[in-house]
């Protein structure tokens, strides 16, 4: 009972430690980190109609754009090197730039061309957003675009870095964001104080590249949330206020898709799909599906179907209890963007820039629209207040029903 | 003038009021304190509080604080340097939000003054150029041999461009041949390369960069399952001892005795190619050694591409050492500062080949130059770095 009301406390304490607004899009894949917008309704009948404002960007940038209140944020990379870091914020309504703020890299960045320095995600907490880059320099500014503390954690540890670039975007739990930095040359995680810049905790890593991103356990009646750290090794849980691990499942994951979280239960990119069941400080596996693999983007799950999508993007629908194939669904192109899910639609945009409205249904799965936004799109969507947002290396969209 | 103000509980909201109206108050010590702050900024997150704080002084500070937060980048960290663009950048929007001009005249001198840093001499470009494009015309086509790497990358542009509006060889020629002058990035060097070929003339691409093309070279030494990587074998230990090389000595390598071969690569990009030069040894290692010499004391960076593991040593002592396989491949991957002596200066390299089978994962190779912090090159006091042994192969 004492047990139940300390964690009760904690989970409160946890979601009065930012200011939370359901509407936002706070951070990589959503606020849980499983790319489902809860409550919106966006646009199905997508047409150049639906594009609500399209906003110019600079540089290059593969991270996808976060909401928190009426301002969209952004980052992205410029320069001959890249090591020009900009931080953008976008006024959702009419696509009017806010304010920018620009950094110089203090680590590596030399990436794939297909990737950019600005390859993470950004994240907030309600009242601050963080910026993270291939470079490995953390930002933190509030609001206003004052910067909060800045981390060269390219610079602090100079190995860990990938030629290839780095992906891996932060997740926020509380007051501490966790991140993930694993190379080949040196390999670490560290949960990192939203208030001072300082580390809390670091962790040792396997050594060996890797560009998951950490996934989100949410607090339960008698647990606290945990941080799920993926690699080549599996997944494992910990805790983010300590760093402390809680399980380990080692029977080896992607080192591209991430995680997600449906239900206590969670999907891994393991040896195809795996799903498990956390229970205290250990979890029991439910099933193994070496027909569900998912490429580039991650696994989703909404109404009891697990959606992943490879690399001749084609979609295929699972069921979550048993991880039996129900139907596949042939898209159009190469994806490495994530989908999301709303309103029991699923939203996909291909590396063509085209994107793709689907209605699953329980033995196929309908394309209800299609729109070309003829810009290669690489990252993953946001949504909030009824809106979609993507963006490609050149321009911010905004996807919404005409008013 | 100081506001009587400062210490009472309403200076808050009044130095909310004086921002968003633009009354400018601070004193020179308090603008100097604050720069002081930002300039010792320390990594791991350490002082944000004060950090935050000084930002926040600056950025009521207007004109009079633009010109030292942009001097201050001169002794700061890379880290320090992102605190001071920030209040920089918080100075101008708060200078924007109450209409006023920019200094456009301390500006722009402090833009040409090549001493400052390049990388605030940049931001107050940029800066200035939002309130006065014609800057760009004014001053760019001056900085062909700037020491920020951007001024230059923007004056070559304008001579490409000059150059690439006629067909007539002599007028173009010159133009490009002053552009490859101040060139320091592959892309434009290419362009000019071509351009200036198409019209008869041909360029020493390795020499420009400052690739160093010949290397003395000893191996290959055990490196399966990776061990080797770690391993001093006996070169390794006599480089860190300071001792120089001798061609008739033989080592115990993984197939045999081996003994230091001088060779040399004419690739246009320095590349030496082991896997084509020697073999692709899988699971080996190789060291390569060069004498370079500096005619003075200087700091300098090694430039270094390579898609395998590697060490590095300059006159016996360990700069970096990295142990990542055919993740990529680029000139210019690994920038390493590095401290060169007047005279003759050994640099050795430790170069290790993994036993992947796949066909991305067979090269076995090493482009390395030394330069300046723009990419310029510096070049040997002699006409090229030597090897310290006579030519033939390594084996």
């Amino acid at each position: 009972m004492i047990k139940s009301l300390h964690y009760g406390v904690v989970i409160l304490l946890t979601a009065m430690s930012g200011i939370v607004n359901s509407a936002d899009w706070k951070q990589f894949r959503g606020n849980d980190a499983n790319s489902v917008a809860v409550g919106e309704s966006l646009p199905t009948e997508l047409s150049g109609d639906t594009i609500a404002w399209k906003a110019p960007l600079p540089g290059r940038g593969l991270s996808g754009p976060i909401i928190v209140g009426n301002k969209v944020f952004v980052s992205a990379s410029s320069g001959y090197t890249q090591d020009r870091l900009h931080v953008i914020c976008i006024d959702a309504a009419t696509g009017d730039s806010a304010w920018e703020r620009q950094f110089n890299a203090t680590g590596r960045t030399m990436t794939h061309e297909k990737m950019s320095n600005a390859t993470p995600t950004m994240a907030s907490d309600g009242e601050r957003v963080l910026a993270f880059f291939s470079s490995n320099d953390l930002i933190c500014l509030n609001m206003a675009g004052e910067l909060q503390w800045f981390r060269g954690l390219g610079s602090e540890f100079p190995n860990a870095s990938n030629s290839l670039g780095m992906s891996s975007s932060p997740i926020i739990v509380g007051s501490t964001v966790v991140v993930q930095v694993e190379s080949d040359a040196e390999a670490f995680a560290c949960g990192v104080d939203m208030n001072s810049g300082e580390t809390i905790w670091q962790l040792e890593r396997p050594r060996a590249a890797n560009w998951t991103s950490p996934s989100l356990f949410p607090a339960t009646s008698d647990q606290p949330a945990l941080v799920l750290l993926q690699s080549s090794k599996g997944l494992t849980a910990v805790d983010p206020a300590t760093g402390k691990v809680v399980w380990n499942f080692d029977k080896g994951a992607s080192t591209i898709p991430s995680a997600t979280v449906s239900d206590g239960t969670i999907v891994i990119p393991s040896n195809g799909l795996t799903v498990i069941r956390p229970s205290g400080d250990n979890f029991e596996q439910l099933w193994n599906s070496a027909g569900l693999s998912p490429s580039t983007p991650s696994p989703v799950v909404i109404d009891g179907r697990a959606f992943v999508l490879n690399n001749a993007g084609v979609l295929s629908a699972g069921d979550i209890k048993t991880g039996e194939r129900a139907w596949q669904l042939r898209l159009r192109g190469s994806f490495s963007s994530t989908p999301i899910a709303a309103g029991g639609y699923l939203y996909a945009f291909n590396e063509a820039g085209n994107a793709f409205v689907i209605k699953p249904e329980p033995d196929k799965g309908i394309i209800v629209s299609e729109l070309d936004l003829a810009e290669t799109i690489l990252c993953s969507p946001g949504a909030s207040n009824g809106a979609l947002y993507v963006r490609s290396d050149k321009h911010l969209f905004k996807l919404a029903k005409q008013p | 003038m100081t506001c009587g103000f400062r210490k009472c509980g309403a200076f808050p909201a009044l130095m909310f009021v004086a921002l968003q109206f633009g009354c400018i108050c601070l004193r020179a010590d308090e603008i100097s304190n604050a720069v002081t702050t930002l300039q010792s900024a320390q990594p791991a997150g350490k002082g944000s509080v004060e950090l935050r704080a000084a930002v926040k002084t600056l950025s009521g500070g207007g004109e009079k604080a633009m010109l030292p937060v942009l001097t201050g980048f001169k002794t700061a960290s890379p880290l320090a340097a992102n605190w001071l663009r920030n209040a920089f950048e918080a100075v101008v929007s708060v200078e924007a939000g109450a209409k006023r001009s920019l200094p456009a005249a301390t500006l722009e001198a402090f833009i040409t003054d090549s001493s400052q840093s390049p990388i605030a001499r940049r931001l107050a470009y940029e800066t200035l150029k939002t309130q006065t494009p014609g800057i760009k015309g004014k001053l760019i086509p001056g900085m062909l041999l700037d020491p920020s790497a951007e001024f230059r990358r923007d004056a070559v542009a304008l001579l490409i461009e000059e150059a690439t509006k006629t067909d007539a060889a002599g007028v173009s020629t010159p133009l490009l041949q002053k552009a490859l002058s101040g060139a320091v990035h592959e892309d434009q060097v290419k362009t000019i390369a071509e351009a200036l070929k198409k019209n008869g003339e041909t360029i020493n691409i390795q020499r420009h960069f400052g690739f160093i093309p010949q290397w003395s070279i000893v191996g290959p030494f055990d490196n399966k399952g990776g061990k080797g990587f770690a391993t001093a074998f006996t070169p390794e230990s006599e480089t860190a001892d300071g001792k120089s090389i001798d061609g008739n000595v033989e080592y115990d390598g993984q197939l045999g005795k081996v003994q230091w071969k001088s060779l040399a690569t004419e690739d246009d990009f320095g590349v030496f190619d082991i896997a084509k030069q020697i073999e692709n040894y899988k699971g080996s290692l190789m060291y390569a050694r060069t004498q370079w010499s500096s005619s003075k004391d200087q700091n300098a960076e090694v430039r270094l591409g390579t898609p395998n593991a590697w060490k590095l040593w300059v006159n016996g002592k360990l700069v970096f050492e990295r142990e990542e396989y055919h993740r990529s491949v680029q000139m210019d991957q690994y920038t390493v500062p590095v401290s060169l002596k007047a005279g003759e200066n050994t640099i050795m390299l430790k170069v290790c080949q993994n036993e992947q089978e796949q066909e991305w994962a067979q090269r076995y190779q090493f482009q390395l130059r030394i330069c300046d912090n723009s990419g310029s090159a510096i070049l040997p006091q002699t006409t090229t770095a030597q090897s310290e042994v006579k030519s033939g192969a390594t084996r």
